[in-house]
């Protein structure tokens, strides 16, 4: 268990929390246990991801591990 | 030298810039710029959020590449987190340089990259409400200019 799933910018909204809490499992197992709305949400191509603090290129085969930080970046508006 | 921080307090870009300033060798020129909350038009307050395993080594990264663009002999970045009140600081950069216009242009360069490159998210509060706001293409269009 322990896997932190954590929402940047207009996605915190969205989750409606800054950060989630999900059992370690194939990342697409856990996406369908995501309301529909935030996943579709993730699943857009100008949001970036970072895996334990790396950005990821791409999503497709990743087992999330006891531990992982999985961060979701939207398109930044910062400076 | 390179002086990046992130500050999650108000602060004095003064104090930043005159330690900044002390720090060189002599420097032909120091170019700085203070960015800070409009006071005009209806925001109440500017929230900036960011992600710390990447937010500051983007930044530190940003301020090695102006140096070895620009030819500096130093680069000062530091930049806000949390929530500011119309007229507070957001961002502070300086860049120093035997020259005037390598400082000019290094202090332009790290200003385009921060505001459309650099992971952080803004929101601000109007009449009650936090809106979360969205890149601009003029921001992506100011970066092209460093192509």
């Amino acid at each position: 268990m322990a896997v932190r799933l954590v929402f940047l910018g207009r996605l915190q909204d969205v989750a409606g929390a800054a950060e989630l809490c999900v059992e370690d499992a194939p990342l697409a197992d856990v996406l369908v246990t995501l309301p529909a709305e935030l996943a579709l949400a993730l699943a857009d191509e100008r949001v970036r991801w970072a895996l334990n603090g790396a950005l990821i290129g791409e999503h497709g085969g990743i087992v999330l591990q006891d531990g992982d930080e999985l961060a979701f970046l939207p398109p930044v508006s910062g400076g | 030298m390179i002086d990046v921080r992130l500050i999650d307090a108000p602060f004095n870009p003064g104090h930043f810039i005159d330690a900044f300033t002390r720090a060189q060798p002599g420097p032909g020129g120091i170019c700085t710029f203070v960015g800070a909350v409009r006071g005009m038009g209806g925001v109440q307050a500017l929230e900036l959020s960011h992600y710390a395993p990447l937010t500051l080594p983007g930044m530190e990264r940003l301020g090695e590449s102006a140096v070895a663009r620009f030819g500096l002999l130093g680069v000062l970045i530091a930049h806000r987190t949390g929530v500011m009140l119309p007229g507070e600081p957001i961002v502070c950069v300086a860049a120093s340089a035997q020259h005037r216009r390598a400082a000019f242009d290094a202090v332009d360069y790290t200003m385009d990259h921060l505001k459309s490159r650099s992971w952080f998210w803004k929101r601000e509060r109007r009449n009650g409400e936090w809106t979360w706001i969205e890149p601009r293409a003029e921001d992506y269009a100011d970066l092209t200019r460093w192509d």
